[in-house]
């Protein structure tokens, strides 16, 4: 099966790449945004083409192993769905006059250049060519949360870019550093920034530097995951850019720099000598998530709402990371992947909220579940999952979290807990407003596109109520190698 | 000569972080300029110097880009943008000049404590370039929180990339440099045409972040 010539890991990177050259060059809504949803298709297939044939050896750029084929795929499936909900959505923004052809051709090539980006770093065995591709990724996010050219989108374009490229360029620092580390041990060249090569020697590397450079990739990294106190740019971002980008950066691009972050774990924790990663990610875990879980509280714009929850999800996630071992990765894991589909599918919903009620403030959005039943129902089928209420997917991997980490630190269960607790409240006190009660503000008639809404929703309602053996094999085999 | 060479290096990288405490006690856009020009000119000199002891040829691509790009180009084309806004005169500043300084003080001792200790492994050469490029890195960081204007906070982000690529051409054979410097010259012709853009919109009538950021979308 090997020889297929379509399960080659080079598609995935140049589907998205050509798509965007292609993009940017035609005109027309129906043609482009067609175009857009099948590039988005071929590359998920080229990806799911990746999970069912034996990985290729690991070369010097580019890298296929069970760690990040889990990656991929999500990234791919979830960048098609997000197009397919893009497409109406771009539609309706197209007559509404909020963009002009010019620009909707812009975000298209952008839209494919980003998920070229995050591929190529999931797919690098490079430090420096992953350090590369996060760089365009930001970038090109950065383009897209700007798009409406209002003062707003402006301003919040400009922190995230400030803010992204501090975040960016200690990550650079960190991979000079254990390129230095390694110099000594691999010898000069190409061969000392390989990924497989590093963790393979890693056990000789002075420990006292790679724990510098560690430090400088986890605020780096960090905070392209949204980690607090370095989130700052994260609601911004999430609240002014178009809905389909704020769908991609939560549910995408912040697991890809947590990817990066758990590369380099994986590094620390092949050292002996080197001080333990996860203390620093449980502590930063937690902080985002309590902080995150506050927040919430005082939320006054739908799409802020839910960039807040996805600090204090990702926060959750680093977490179970940081705590490690064979369950609480597995949690990590999984919760991940169902954090990713749910918030992506919350992303779809309040979309067509903000574009059938003229408007993204709580205020004057409520009582959807008797103005638009099917928007409103999605919506609290959606905020119920984010919760962590059973039988969704999110409530199994809370539980396995919670009760990996009462049996090995009883007191970070409690703060835990307690974390989730309180976001719970505030969720429930917002969805109560915004989807029960009389109707309040504006209404407009609109075209959704139910279909990747109900197919994320159906996912995440059928992982918590049966995981696939093949499935629950396969994460418990990238637990261990997680270490 | 081999002291020759460590400590025309040297010089050079100590030269980059003395340029870097100017740039922090600049009160003047213009002026602030004509330094970064200066600190662009030091790590091309540098850079230069790394690819002659370490035979690396396709390190004068980078030390050209610095010299070129960051040297000439970006100061003009940002001076322009300066004079065009009218505001060249005075920078806002958060905190006054004296505990600035005492912080980039703080931040060098730091930066030194921190890689000289845990570099002891590595070359010489190596551990003296990547101690004066941690405190490049962190005086541009302190500039950029000390100052309130966008082109002043441009230029700390810009000095900060500059003590990246010293340490970058500083850790020998470093694969992928050159093509790391020409992303992060991306990045910045970016951010040079995105104030540019603000100011052809006319959204924003100033480029001071403290007026911009009315904007929290909670208060509205």
């Amino acid at each position: 099966m090997s020889d297929l010539v379509f399960a080659r890991v080079e598609w995935v990177i140049l589907i998205p790449l050509g798509a965007a050259a292609l993009l940017a060059l035609l005109p027309g809504y129906r043609l482009t945004a067609r175009l857009n949803v099948a590039a988005a298709f071929l590359t998920l297939l080229a990806a799911l083409s990746l999970l069912f044939t034996p990985h290729p050896a690991a070369g010097t750029y580019l890298l296929v192993d069970d760690l990040n084929v889990v990656f991929i795929a999500l990234n791919t499936f979830v960048g098609f769905t997000t197009s397919v909900f893009s497409a109406s959505y771009v539609g309706h923004e197209l007559e509404t006059g909020r963009l002009t052809p010019t620009y909707l051709r812009f975000y298209h090539a952008m839209y494919q250049l980003l998920m070229c980006a995050m591929n190529v770093a999931l797919v690098a065995n490079n430090i420096g060519l992953m350090w590369v591709a996060i760089e365009t990724a930001t970038l090109t996010t950065i383009l897209m949360v700007g798009i409406y050219r209002t003062h707003e989108a402006l301003e919040a374009a400009w922190k995230y870019f400030i803010l992204g490229s501090v975040g960016i360029a200690l990550a650079l620092f960190g991979t000079i550093l254990v390129y230095v580390a390694a110099q000594p041990v691999i010898g000069e060249g190409l061969n000392a920034m390989v990924w497989t090569k590093l963790v393979a020697q890693a056990g000789k590397f002075d420990p006292a530097l790679l724990n510098v450079a560690f430090i400088f990739l986890l605020l780096g990294y960090g905070t392209k995951v949204g980690l607090a106190p370095l989130h700052a740019w994260l609601p911004d971002a999430h609240a002014e850019g178009p809905t389909p980008i704020s769908a991609v950066l939560s549910g995408l691009l912040l697991n890809v720099a947590l990817y990066a972050v758990l590369r380099f774990k994986m590094l620390m924790t092949a050292n002996a000598g080197a001080v333990a990663p996860g203390p620093l990610m449980v502590t930063m875990g937690l902080v985002s998530l309590i902080f995150g879980a506050f927040m919430l509280y005082r939320r006054r714009d739908i799409k802020r709402l839910f960039a807040y929850s996805s600090i204090e999800h990702m926060g959750i996630i680093t977490f179970a990371f940081g705590m490690g071992g064979p369950l609480a990765n597995f949690a990590g894991l999984l919760h991940m992947t169902m954090h990713s589909l749910t918030k992506s599918g919350i992303f779809f919903a309040v979309g067509h909220v903000a574009q059938a009620k003229g408007t993204q403030r709580i205020a004057d959005i409520g009582g959807l579940t008797e103005t638009h039943p099917w928007l409103g129902w999605s919506l609290v089928a959606g905020v119920v999952a984010i919760a962590g209420l059973p039988p969704l997917g999110i409530f199994m991997s809370e539980f396995l979290m919670v009760s990996s980490t009462f049996a090995r630190a009883p007191g970070l269960a409690i703060l835990l807990v307690l974390g989730l607790l309180i976001a719970l409240g505030a969720l429930f006190l917002r969805l109560n407003g915004l989807a029960f009660g009389e109707p309040r503000g504006q209404s407009h008639p609109v075209k959704a596109s139910y279909g990747p809404l109900f197919a994320h929703l159906a996912l995440v309602l059928a992982a918590g109520l049966y995981l696939p053996p093949q499935l629950v094999a396969w994460f418990q085999h990238v637990s261990q190698l997680l270490g | 000569m081999p002291n020759l060479a460590f400590d025309t290096a040297h010089l050079f990288a100590g030269g980059l972080v003395l340029v870097s405490f100017v740039l922090l006690y600049q009160d003047r856009l213009t002026s602030l300029l004509n330094i970064y020009a200066l600190h662009a000119f030091v790590l091309a000199l540098a850079v230069a110097w790394q690819a002659d002891i370490q035979n690396a040829p396709h390190l004068y691509v980078t030390a050209a880009l610095a010299l070129g790009f960051k040297a000439i180009i970006i100061p003009v084309a940002l001076r322009r943008i300066v004079e065009r806004l009218g505001i060249h005169r005075e920078i806002e500043t958060v905190v006054g000049i004296g505990p600035t300084m005492l912080a980039g003080m703080a931040l060098v001792a730091l930066s030194m404590v921190v890689m000289l200790r845990v570099t002891a492994a590595a070359a010489p050469i190596a551990r003296e370039d990547l101690a004066f490029a941690l405190a490049v890195v962190l005086l541009g960081l302190l500039i950029m929180v000390t100052r309130l204007n966008a082109v002043s906070q441009v230029v700390g982000f810009m000095s900060l990339e500059n003590g990246l690529i010293l340490a970058a051409t500083g850790a020998k054979g470093m694969p992928l440099v050159v093509e790391i410097s020409v992303a992060f010259s991306v990045l910045i012709a970016f951010i040079v045409i995105g104030i540019f853009l603000f100011r052809i919109r006319e959204r924003f009538d100033t480029v001071d972040l403290a007026a911009l950021d009315q904007f929290r979308g909670e208060r509205r």
